[in-house]
Order: C-alpha cells, then sequence, then structure tokens
C-alpha cells in the first residue's frame, strides 16, 4: 500500500468506557488509527486489551447500558459516524461497515434457515422478488466456496461445521458489499486446517470487493499473512503501529518486542514460548505514565511519571515509547 | 503460533472454598456483591417477624379464643366501619368468632405445616440430588426419571387423595406437601453437585481413600447448604399457597381448627354481607408469601446468583 | 422424531400405571376399602354387593390386576354421589373446563410474553420494575382469594360481572382471570429471563451488523428464541391450569372437571376421585406430549435429530 492510498477510515482518539458500579473501565482509552481503502490492517494484542470493544464501538454496537463511547470521532468516509441517530447508523451497517464474529457456533440464528438470515441482509441492498433474492443468496454461498448452494440454503445452522458457518457468516457480512469490513478473530475458534482455508477466502474477496479489512487477532502469525500493517494494542492504547514488514523486522515497542519473541520460530526448535512476565495493569486503575511500565524491562523513571507521547519511527510507522531509539 | 495469551498463572485452590450460610450471609462482598447489591428488604422482614411472633405467641396475643362461638356477636364488621365494636379490631365471622383471634392462630398452622414440609420435602430432595448428582450412572438415570415423573403429575392431586384416604390432619398435609417439594430440591441440588464433584477438593479427598458418604457429608452437603437456604426461602410462599388451598378445598386441617385457607372458604358464601371474613385471611397470607418471596429473592442474589431463572 | 414420540408414550403409560397402583393401594391400604368406596347408609347388602363385585375377599394382587384390567377398558367404577359410572360424569364435565384453559392461556400469553419482552428492553427501568410487582404479586395471591376478591369487587360492588355458573360470555370474564393471573406472572419472568439471555447472544449482534431494524431484531430474532424456553413451560402451565380449575371452580361454581374434584373431595366419593385423578392425568400426560411436538417443531435443533 502507498502512503497516498486515500483513506477509509479514521479513528481519532477514541474512548470507551464500561460504567459499573465499582467504577469506571476504561477498556478503550485514546485509540486512534487509520485504515485505507482497499489495505488489511492488523489489529494485534492480548485478549481483554480493548480490540474487541474498539471494533464494536466503530460498529456503534456496545453492550446498552454498560459501555459507552465518551470522546473520539470515528470518521467513515469522511464523515464522522458518531454523529449519526442509531437509525442513520443502521442504513450504513452491512452496506459502508460490516463485521464478521469470532465464533460461528453462536453467530448464526439457530431457529431460521441460513437462506433465511441471508435474504434478510439482501433484501435490505435491493428489494427484489423472492426469486431473484434467492438466486442471489445462492450465489453469495457460491462465493464463499459453499458446495451445493440450493441445499444449504434450505438448512438450519446445527447442520453445519463450524468452518462452513463461518464462510455464512461471511457471506452475510459482504452481501451489502461493504467498503469496510471487521473481522473479529474469525478464525480463533476454527480448526487449523480450516483457519488457512478461511484466511485465503477472505483474502481472495477482500481482492474481489476492493474492500478495506480491520483485522483483529491476537495471533501474529496470521497477521503475517493476512496483513499489510498492523497495530499493536495494549491497555486500551495502540502501542505501536506500522508495515507488517518493518514491525516484524525492527519492532520498537518494548512491547512489541516481547509479543513478536513469544511467537516461535519457523524452525520450530525452541519447546517454549517466552511468556512476557507480570499483568497488564487494571483497566480501572490505570497508571499515569506508559502502561508496559511495570512489565517493561527498560524502564526508567519518566516512564513511571507521563505517557510518552507518539514518536514517529518511519515515514509509516510510530509507535508510543520515551526511549524509542535507546533501547 | 499464537501469542500466547497472559493469564494469571492457575492459583493453587483453595482448600475449601464453601462459608457458612449466615457468614456469606454478613459478608459485606459477597460472591454476589460484584453485581447490584439490592439493598436489605426491611419492610419484608418486619413482615415476617410480626407474623411469626403471632404464630409463636398465639395464647398469649390473641383477644378471645378462635374457636368459640358467641352467636350474638356475630359477623360483625370490623372496628372502624360503621356498626363494629372496639372489641373486635376485625370483626366477626358467622359463628361469632373474632377473626384477629382466627387469623393469629391460623399463623400457627400455616408456618407450622411450611416448616415441618419443607423440613421433610427439602430434606429428601437434598438426600436424593446429592446421591443423584455425586453417584451418578444408573442410580442418576433412576431418580432423575423419578424427579421428571413428579414434575409432570401435579401432586395437588395426590394431596387430595391422601386427605381422602388417611383422613384430613396435619401429618396428611405435610405428607401431601413434601411430595410438591422434594423433586424441585433434588433437581436444582443434583445440579450443584455434578459441579461441584469435578472440583479440586472433592478429587483431594477422593485420592486420600476418603469413603463416598463421607466425601459426600462433609465436602458435598456443607457446599450446597447455601444453595438449599435459597430453595428453602423460594419455597415457603409455594407451601403457604399449598396449605391455604387444600384448607379451602376442605382437604387441610378440618375445622374448627383455624387456617386461613379454612377462613376464606367458610367466609365466601357471605361475601356480599361480610366481605372481612373472607378477604382478611387472604390479605394476610398475600402479605406473608410476597414478604418470603421478596426475602428469597434478596437472599437468592446474595447467597447463590446462578439460580436466577428459578 | 418418531421414536421419541414413541419414547415419550411408552413414559407416558408407565407414570399412568404408577398413578393407578398409587392410586389403588392408598385406597386398599388405609382403612376398609367398602367404607370408601359406599355411602355410609349402605346397607349390608349393598356391602357384600360391592365385596363381590370388586372381588375384595381375593387376594389383593388379583384386586389389582382386576383393578387395571378394568381400567384399561375405561371401566373406572361407580360414583357413590353421582350413581353413574365415574369416567361417564367426568366426560361430561370435561367440555366445561376445556373451555375455560385457551382463554386462561391465550390471557396469561397475551400479556405476559409482551410484558416480558418490554421489561427485559427496559432492564432496570420504570416499566421493568411494574412488571416485577406484578409477577410478584400474580404468585402471592391464592387464585381462590383473588376469585372472591374479583367477585367482591365486579359482582357485588359494582354489579357487572356474573359471580357463578356457565353462562354467556360475561361468565367467563371472572374465572379466566382467575385462572391466568398466575400465568401472566409465569410468562412475564420466563420471557423476560430468556430475552435478556437471548439479547446477549452473538447472532443478535449479526443481525445488527446487518443493519435490520430494531423491531426486526426485538421481535422476530429475539423473541422467536426466548419463545423456545418459554414454549418448554407450557406443559407445566397448563398442568398448573388443571390444578389450578379446582379452585377456580369451586369458587365460581363452574360445573368442569376441577368442580368434580372438588365434590368427590368433600363428599368422600373415593371411585370418583380416583377415577378423576387417573383420567386428569392422561390429559395431562397428552398435553405433555403435544407440546414436546410443538416444541420439536419450533426448534428445528430438535425437530431434524
Amino acid at each position: 500500500m502507498s502512503d497516498s492510498a486515500e483513506t477509509i477510515l479514521d479513528v481519532r482518539d477514541l474512548h470507551t468506557h464500561f460504567f459499573l458500579r465499582r467504577g469506571v473501565v476504561k477498556a478503550v482509552d485514546g485509540v486512534s488509527f487509520t485504515l485505507r481503502k482497499g489495505e488489511v490492517l492488523g489489529l494485534v494484542g492480548e485478549s481483554g486489551c480493548g480490540k474487541s470493544l474498539t471494533a464494536l464501538s466503530v460498529m456503534r454496537l456496545l453492550p446498552k447500558g454498560a459501555a459507552r463511547t465518551v470522546q473520539g470521532e470515528i470518521v467513515l468516509d469522511g464523515e464522522n459516524i458518531l454523529k449519526r441517530t442509531p437509525s442513520q447508523m443502521r442504513e450504513i451497517r452491512g452496506r459502508k461497515i460490516s463485521m464478521v464474529l469470532q465464533d460461528p457456533q453462536t453467530s448464526l440464528n439457530p431457529v431460521f434457515t441460513i437462506g433465511d438470515q441471508l435474504r434478510e441482509a439482501l433484501v435490505r441492498r435491493a428489494p427484489a422478488k423472492l426469486k431473484e433474492i434467492i438466486k442471489q443468496a445462492v450465489a453469495a454461498l457460491r462465493r464463499v466456496d459453499i458446495a451445493a448452494p440450493e441445499q444449504r440454503i434450505g438448512q438450519y445452522p446445527h447442520q453445519m461445521s463450524g468452518g462452513m458457518k463461518q464462510r455464512v457468516v461471511g457471506a452475510i457480512a459482504i452481501s451489502g458489499e461493504p467498503e469496510v469490513l471487521i473481522a473479529d478473530e474469525p478464525t480463533t475458534a476454527l480448526d487449523v486446517t480450516i483457519q488457512l482455508q478461511y484466511l485465503k477466502l477472505l483474502k481472495r474477496l477482500q481482492r474481489e470487493n476492493g474492500m478495506a479489512i480491520l483485522f483483529i487477532t491476537h495471533d501474529f502469525g496470521v497477521v503475517a499473512r493476512m496483513c499489510d500493517r498492523v497495530a499493536v494494542m495494549y491497555a486500551g492504547r495502540i502501542v505501536e503501529c506500522g508495515p507488517v514488514k518493518q514491525i516484524f523486522e525492527a519492532p520498537s515497542h518494548p512491547y512489541t518486542r516481547a509479543l513478536i519473541a513469544s511467537v516461535p520460530k519457523m524452525t520450530g526448535t525452541r519447546g517454549r514460548l517466552t511468556a512476557i512476565d507480570g499483568q497488564p495493569p487494571s483497566l480501572m486503575n490505570l497508571p499515569a505514565g506508559c502502561r508496559f511500565a511495570s512489565r517493561c524491562a527498560h524502564v526508567e523513571p519518566r516512564c513511571l511519571e507521563a505517557y510518552p507521547g507518539t514518536t514517529q519511527i518511519g515515514a509509516d510507522h510510530t509507535a508510543d515509547c520515551w526511549k524509542i531509539g535507546s533501547i | 503460533m499464537a501469542v500466547a495469551e497472559q493469564h494469571p498463572p492457575a492459583a493453587p485452590e483453595i482448600p475449601e472454598p464453601h462459608q457458612s450460610f449466615w457468614r456469606s450471609l454478613l459478608n459485606v462482598r459477597s460472591s454476589a456483591g460484584v453485581r447490584r447489591t439490592a439493598r436489605v428488604p426491611w419492610i419484608p422482614i418486619v413482615i415476617i417477624s410480626v407474623i411469626v411472633i403471632m404464630a409463636v405467641f398465639a395464647p398469649l396475643l390473641a383477644p378471645y379464643s378462635p374457636i368459640d362461638q358467641t352467636l350474638r356477636d356475630k359477623l360483625l364488621p370490623p372496628a372502624w366501619m360503621e356498626g363494629g365494636k372496639d372489641r373486635y379490631l376485625l370483626g366477626t365471622d358467622q359463628f361469632g368468632r373474632d377473626i384477629l383471634s382466627r387469623l393469629i392462630y391460623g399463623a400457627r398452622v400455616s408456618l407450622l405445616v411450611a416448616l415441618l414440609a419443607l423440613t421433610a420435602g427439602g430434606g429428601v430432595g437434598l438426600v436424593i440430588g446429592v446421591v443423584s448428582g455425586y453417584v451418578g450412572g444408573k442410580v442418576d438415570a433412576v431418580l432423575m426419571r423419578l424427579v421428571d415423573a413428579a414434575f409432570t403429575f401435579p401432586a395437588i392431586l395426590f394431596a387430595l387423595l391422601l386427605a381422602v384416604t388417611m383422613g384430613q390432619g396435619i401429618g396428611t398435609l405435610v405428607i401431601a406437601i413434601s411430595l410438591l417439594l422434594w423433586a424441585g430440591f433434588a433437581r436444582v441440588i443434583r445440579g450443584e453437585v455434578l459441579a461441584l464433584r469435578q472440583r479440586d477438593f472433592v478429587q483431594l479427598a477422593r485420592v486420600r481413600g476418603c469413603s463416598s458418604l463421607r466425601i459426600m457429608a462433609t465436602h458435598i452437603v456443607p457446599n450446597v447448604l447455601n444453595t438449599f437456604m435459597v430453595l428453602v426461602t423460594l419455597n415457603i410462599g409455594v407451601v403457604i399457597i399449598a396449605e391455604a388451598s387444600l384448607s379451602f378445598l376442605g382437604a387441610g386441617i378440618p375445622p374448627p381448627t383455624p387456617t386461613w385457607g379454612l377462613m376464606i372458604s367458610e367466609g365466601r358464601g357471605r361475601i356480599a354481607e361480610a366481605w372481612w371474613v373472607a378477604l382478611i385471611p387472604g390479605i394476610a397470607i398475600t402479605l406473608l408469601v410476597l414478604s418470603v418471596n421478596l426475602f428469597g429473592d434478596w437472599l437468592r442474589d446474595r447467597l447463590d446468583p446462578r439460580l436466577r431463572q428459578l | 422424531m418418531k421414536r421419541f414420540i414413541a419414547r415419550r408414550l411408552i413414559q407416558g403409560v408407565v407414570l399412568l400405571f404408577m398413578v393407578a397402583t398409587i392410586v389403588f393401594f392408598l385406597g386398599r391400604l388405609t382403612g376398609n376399602p367398602v367404607d370408601l368406596m359406599l355411602p355410609e347408609d349402605a346397607t349390608a347388602e349393598d356391602r357384600a354387593a360391592l365385596v363381590k363385585t370388586l372381588g375384595l375377599d381375593e387376594p389383593l394382587l388379583d384386586q389389582f390386576v382386576i383393578f387395571v384390567g378394568k381400567a384399561a377398558q375405561g371401566d373406572l367404577g361407580q360414583s357413590i354421589r353421582m350413581k353413574q359410572p365415574a369416567a361417564e360424569a367426568f366426560f361430561n364435565r370435561l367440555p366445561n373446563t376445556l373451555v375455560l384453559i385457551p382463554w386462561a392461556l391465550l390471557l396469561g400469553m397475551a400479556l405476559g410474553i409482551p410484558l416480558g419482552v418490554l421489561a427485559a428492553l427496559n432492564r432496570g427501568g420504570l416499566l421493568d420494575r411494574f412488571a416485577g410487582t406484578v409477577a410478584v404479586l400474580g404468585v402471592a395471591m391464592p387464585s381462590f382469594w383473588l376469585g372472591v376478591l374479583l367477585i367482591f369487587v365486579f359482582s357485588v360492588e359494582l354489579g357487572w360481572l356474573p359471580s357463578s355458573r356457565m353462562g354467556g360470555p360475561e361468565h367467563y370474564v371472572l374465572p379466566v382471570i382467575t385462572l391466568g393471573t398466575f400465568l401472566v406472572a409465569g410468562f412475564m419472568r420466563i420471557t423476560r429471563s430468556a430475552m435478556l439471555e437471548v439479547m446477549e447472544s452473538e447472532f443478535v449482534k449479526l443481525a445488527r451488523i446487518k443493519g435490520l431494524s430494531e423491531t426486526t431484531v426485538i421481535w422476530k430474532h429475539c423473541l422467536r428464541n426466548a419463545l423456545i424456553p418459554v414454549l418448554t413451560l407450557w406443559g407445566v402451565f397448563v398442568g398448573n391450569l388443571i390444578t389450578g380449575a379446582i379452585v377456580t371452580e369451586t369458587v365460581f361454581a363452574w360445573p368442569g372437571i376441577g368442580r368434580l374434584t372438588y365434590e368427590a373431595v368433600i363428599y368422600r366419593d373415593y371411585p370418583l376421585l380416583q377415577a378423576v385423578i387417573i383420567l386428569k392425568s392422561i390429559l395431562i400426560l397428552t398435553i405433555n406430549l403435544g407440546v414436546d411436538i410443538l416444541y420439536a417443531y419450533v426448534d428445528p435443533r430438535i425437530r431434524l435429530t
């Protein structure tokens, strides 16, 4: 991807918090990133770092009553969608921006046939006669490599395997030809062999549609395979962002380094992953300084005092660390 | 090749997780503390206490005998109404018996039956649930089939049958109502035991060579006690209504012993001239059941929020 | 599906056999069956005749075989008070109860399900609290007392509705409310908790991702799933209605099988009572089987396995 590519999704200083009786959980606390047309951006981090909540914030599908986006902008195709009313938001969901969820076993409604569930999405895009819609549904299933789609259309989710269900979910998600697709760990729940197939499928669909994908994962291997750029998230913030190749070859943030070091080498000779010592800070009680400081080997006083600003490393590569260049 | 998901190192199992019933009740931060901790339901507690005191000290509190008839004072309205006499605060019935006194004595029957039936029915359910869940296999299958059968078949019909064949009385009533209760207890407790059985401290006791009986008594039962107490509280209302319904149908404790259900039954024919005879005992039942249910809800949220579905 | 129905039928027959056994042995072992079966003023000849027809002088097990054999042929004995076959008395009264039950069920669902949905949508809000109060009150009021209260208010004081017996549509109002109130509370509670659970699920998220309207998401995707646990309780509820009919019909002098049960109890008409219990068991088992089949229809995961 060249630098000049047009931005389709621009998230600026996003803060999404959970409001509980015990206090405020700052699950997303100042996240900024841009997604360009036609690229795949990986969003990587440990579970609980706020990546899924970032995705739901962008979709504006936060759990009602509990979580709220309190600050920031989400600019989709030049428009801040946080300003949209709920019904205006519905107009663009599925058509401009869509999402694939993590668990195919629960993503489909068990009491409707997959044909029904596909049709609902297709009818919204362009109302047409039932026959026509069914034809479109069959075509949509064929596109995601489902064999004998004419028969599958009358089946219920429980009659399909997990991989197949996830492909149906994919078909539903892209049926409105969205410009942005968020994929939230779409392969985590699948068998390893199926995972690869699914990634290939996503990649192909992306090329065909020219859509941009925000790919959420905790798996650096998947990042290497899928993504053009990657953003690393830690405790509610993006700590490093850049082209995949650069990040792999020269990670700047100590957390990114630790993550990459924990990926087993391709040679497979090492027996154990190097885990990172310690725990992420409580999202209810975040430290004033760098959030990684408590686990960082290179920590010094200023790391504890203030959060490091974002440092430009390369043309397209940034990191939030006080000690860029000195470690 | 996944990034190692960071999990805290598995903490060594705390030897025995159960807390005593009262301790977890009094603990400010119990397991339920994370959820919305409902306020202590003071009004229901006061109502329950008043009724319990009424029942226990009935002979001291009741102004008149609940049974003796004073025919010249029959069907007097409550004291605040026109024609009411101050002597009879809640009025009198068709035999001139003081309604307040009958109400006070009636509380005895309701609470005594509730206590006995919950002990019997709940106890049987506890034993069956623990055995079924812990032993498993064929025993479990047979017992649970029995539980299913008990759920399908309405226990009130058995209660009526018992009343006709064995004669009316407190024993019949207690047996009949226990039949209504045991299956529900057994099913829930079994579920708890199934989960407990997998826990480390139970496995450990097995490895140490404890007998099944001993494990059930010392490790399983104490840990389902909270659930048991919640079930007991949530079922008090069921028992009180069942007792009242059976009395109403003439299958409860025979007259002239005053029971709330019987009072309603006797008064309903004269609803046009003397509404208080039938309606006042009903208010007492509703208040008591409402109070124990609200108290039970609170207790459940406190001790065992997973039972919310009940 | 066929095997499922067959299995449930066998279970039902076993259960019925258990009921018949209990009814039989309770009647024989807890006193003199002759006293139970005959009016108190029966003559010595009556007694001798009964001993003969029931074979009471034969061994107990033989008697039981005779009893079950006759019952299987539909002969459940003679009602003492009505002087007609007990089964006949039951079937004469049955239609009067069956006309009440659907209305009560309808009332329970028509109020309970939407109220449950709205309470779930409005979790913690005013409407939720109102629904909670309805639920708690509906369970706390004994239905026979509610019936008496309704009679007092609407028949005695206001004079709007008749207080007893069958008749035109106005006769149905109070009995149906009395029977249905418990169900409103029941349906509301179950619907609410089922909705809350379903609304958290991933497929609801996907439905929203598709851009469906909130109406479709809630009333189609959520409710259809939430109705599954609601439906499983249908059997229980109909069972409750049939037993609840005993007190309700007693209060309103409604000539159905509930009132018949009450009469059997207060007149100590044991042959009638045992017939009523056995026939009601059959009724409840049949309804439960029907509900299971319906349940399988609603939940494709069961239908197709």
